[in-house]
């Protein structure tokens, strides 16, 4: 966690300090007067004062769809926000390959996979396929590391099993299903297979990644690291080189 | 045929020839071999049903303790309808109960009684097969009453609940606001699972799972929908995954009409065993052609992990080979629904331009087939407000260059599963752009030479490139070493390797027999 300076801000129109918003929503009922006033009476209690109703649509029978605009009474702490803030130096390719090779001595493993029935490997491949993501080459592609992506509806058990075979120093593990929690329960699991399998000295570095994590549930899900949205295959070798070299935790 | 866009008629003619000859060895080897899941929809045309008191369908268990007895490579028919003599019993259903108790044997019998057994069966899957045309005939029924749409692309949207309860209103609410194809998308772990689930479903994962019970339920949701609406709604579904030649049976059985079915996905997206989904593809797509359904295939799946300007050829030559794969098992160009998607990162300058190419090459080599234009989903971020734009640039597109069928794109795409408003949303934009542009494809010529015209051709000639390479070694090879989506898939691994058999040179099936005699 971060300190910054004690400071409040509020959002940001067209002035500073005024307080506006935008939020659309639907409510379950017909588009009448007394659904604008309901929708008004939402915002209110959203804390935006005045509130202006700048757009109702009814869709189907039922339901009315709102576009409000207006002022929020409340004010951000930028003091009490509370951020994973990335802890470790970012590293070039070249850098990550000439860190491993010196100082590991042998080509640092990685298996990657989608668990559970989640089946979209669009995340894991972004940052394992030598493609990689917005012009940034993925894990594949870095010669010192030694890449295992099973793809995706991999078993936790068959994925304790790969990694035991791979003799892996990191398992990183994408998810981007979350109907009903499922990625905070796909993950659990994986944590809970690989703490049973394997002695805390053995257990590789397990990592979990997906649009829809919290970053902060590190401890609650039993992994080293979680990454969200938007992370790039330069981050993910960074933090591999950082905790599994540079900063080697006491296991 | 120089069209639009001046294609080289003869290079075109070239790549198909091309496709043919990449795609006839995989043919051969999709006929002298059979799967589990081909022979449990065998017997399922001949009329078992039902599932055990775990939830394990009796086609599965029936065709499992054939298997334990005589193996696979005979084919089930003859086996089970000379034990159903044996038995002195007409009922199949009931003959698996029998052989899941373990009160059956299984023989591969030979001489007289196999002629026996062997017209027992036929006859037996001849009622499942009459029954599929019925229910062509009762489409062409419903769709000369109702009518079709108004407009051309067909909209297509997409209903996921998990529960089919829940589904129904959804759908016909998407119909009401609309849409002229409703899809079910079905449960994630479906596709890996080696048998269909039973009865009505309440619970999936990211959509519903496919059943038979399901498939009627929605379809006559929908019918009461299309008289209410006064144009037939259509309904699709997915065969796709282990159970392919099983939810195409199940698909001809209940009257859908639209089923996602690509001759490489499950390979390359789901490392299905190769030939376990060649040869699931050609039987699917011969009960696809029976029961008059139109298929979607999947290329715009390569473009979500490839890049779509770079390996915008791949599309093409899988088109190419679908095509191929379509004919060969009997479907008409009208039943093409080959897929192609709007995927080009948008920063890439000209990128509308590059789409406009690729969109139209597809309309000018594929004249007659029903083109599926997919959205834009891997440049869509949590920024509806740019994804919203986005999508009316791909319906844009798909009015310019005469898409068959559109489907909707969510500016919500990658952030939540559709919401009411979205899909609200979504159509309005739809509706906007061919109620402003429809009919602009009449108008729209790219410049002879020009950027267009220049992109197709290249296109075109990096698609014929890699159909001479693929042509030097094979298919199978090309698919081995990640020539489509980049995804590496070898023909001796995958899921499924277990359920593959070659052809014993007595082989028989019925449904086969039936659906090549057409």
């Amino acid at each position: 966690m971060s300190t910054v300076e004690r400071k409040i801000v509020r959002p940001y129109g067209d002035t500073t300090g005024d307080g506006m918003v935008q939020v659309s929503f639907t409510l379950p009922v017909p588009h009448d007067k007394r659904a604008e006033g309901a929708a008004v009476q939402l915002a209110n209690k959203m804390g935006m004062d005045p509130a202006m109703l700048v757009h109702a649509k009814q869709m189907g029978d039922g339901f009315t769809f709102f576009v409000v605009y207006g002022r929020v009474n409340h004010l951000v702490d930028l003091a009490a926000v509370q951020v994973v803030e990335r802890d470790f130096p970012l590293l070039g390719a070249k850098e990550v390959n000439a860190v491993v090779k010196q100082k590991l001595r042998r080509k640092l493993s990685v298996v990657g996979a989608c668990i559970g029935t989640d089946a979209h490997t669009v995340g894991i491949d972004a940052i394992l396929n030598v493609k990689g993501i917005a012009g940034e080459k993925g894990l594949e592609y870095y010669r010192e590391l030694k890449v295992t992506n099973l793809g995706a509806q991999v078993s936790v058990p068959e994925l304790v099993e790969a990694a035991r075979q791979e003799r892996a120093d990191a398992v990183l593990v994408s998810q981007v299903v979350t109907q009903r929690d499922a990625h905070l329960h796909n993950t659990r699991e994986m944590s809970a297979a690989f703490r049973e399998a394997l002695p805390a000295g053995k257990r590789p570095l397990l990592i979990v990644g997906g649009p829809r994590f919290d970053e902060t549930m590190t401890g609650e899900l039993g992994v080293d690291r979680i990454f969200g949205r938007g992370t790039t295959p330069g981050e993910v070798a960074s933090y591999l080189v950082h905790a599994l070299i540079t900063n080697k935790r006491a296991k | 045929m120089t069209g639009k866009l001046g294609l080289d008629p003869a290079l075109v003619a070239r790549a198909r020839e091309l496709a043919r000859r990449a795609g006839r060895p995989v043919v051969e080897l999709a006929r002298s071999h059979t799967t589990v899941s081909v022979e449990r929809a065998v017997l399922r045309l001949a009329g078992v049903s039902g599932a055990d008191p775990d939830g394990i369908p009796w086609v599965n268990r029936l065709v499992d303790a054939v298997v334990a007895d005589v193996g696979l490579g005979h084919g089930v028919a003859v086996p089970v309808f000379d034990a159903l003599v044996r038995e002195g019993i007409t009922d199949v259903t009931l003959l698996a109960q029998k052989a899941a108790a373990g009160s059956v044997r299984f023989d591969q019998p030979t001489g007289r009684a196999a002629t026996a057994a062997r017209r027992a069966a036929r006859r037996s899957v001849g009622v499942g097969v009459r029954r599929v045309d019925r229910r062509r005939a009762e489409r062409d029924r419903l769709v000369k009453r109702y009518g079709d749409p108004a407009q051309r692309p067909w909209i297509y949207l997409i209903v996921a609940t998990g529960d089919i309860y829940e589904d129904i209103p959804q759908a016909q609410a998407a119909a009401r606001a609309g849409a002229d194809v409703i899809a079910v998308i079905r449960s994630t772990g479906q596709s890996l699972l080696d048998y269909v689930p039973e009865g009505a479903t309440r619970e999936g994962f990211a959509g519903t799972y496919a059943t038979q019970e399901n498939f009627r339920l929605m379809r006559a949701a929908l019918d009461v929908s299309s008289r209410e609406l006064g144009r037939y709604v259509r309904l699709t579904n997915y065969a796709s995954g282990l159970c392919m030649p099983e939810m195409a049976t199940l698909a001809g059985l209940e009257r859908l009409d639209m089923m996602l079915n690509d001759s490489m996905y499950g390979i390359l997206f789901r490392d299905i065993n190769p030939i376990r989904t060649f040869v699931d593809q050609r039987f699917s797509r011969q009960v696809h052609a029976r029961a008059g359904i139109i298929i979607n295939t999947g290329e715009d799946n390569y473009l979500t992990t490839a890049d779509a300007v770079d390996e915008a050829h791949t599309v093409t030559v899988s088109q190419l080979l679908n095509e191929y794969f379509a004919h060969e098992a009997g479907l008409a160009d009208w039943q093409l629904g080959l897929g192609h998607a709007f995927e080009i990162n948008p920063d890439v300058p000209e990128s509308l331009r590059l789409e406009l190419a690729h969109a139209l090459l597809a309309r000018e080599l594929f004249p007659d087939a029903p083109l599926k234009w997919m959205p834009p989903t891997k440049h869509m971020t949590g920024d509806v407000f740019r994804g919203n734009l986005l999508d009316g640039f791909f319906n844009l597109v798909g009015a310019m260059t005469g898409q068959g069928i559109l489907l909707v794109g969510m500016m919500t795409e990658a952030v939540v599963t559709p919401w009411l408003s979205d899909r609200d949303i979504a159509v309005q934009n739809v509706r906007y752009v061919l109620g402003a542009a429809g009919g602009l494809h009449e108008d729209f010529v790219p410049a002879s030479g020009g950027f267009i015209q220049q992109r197709a051709n290249r296109v075109l000639g990096e698609a014929v490139d890699l159909l001479e390479r693929i042509g030097e070694q094979s298919l199978l090879s090309a698919i081995a070493e990640g020539t489509f989506g980049i995804m590496k898939r070898p023909a001796d691994r995958g899921k499924g390797l277990a359920g593959v058999a070659r052809h014993e040179a007595d082989y028989y099936n019925p449904a086969t027999e039936i659906l090549e005699a057409a």
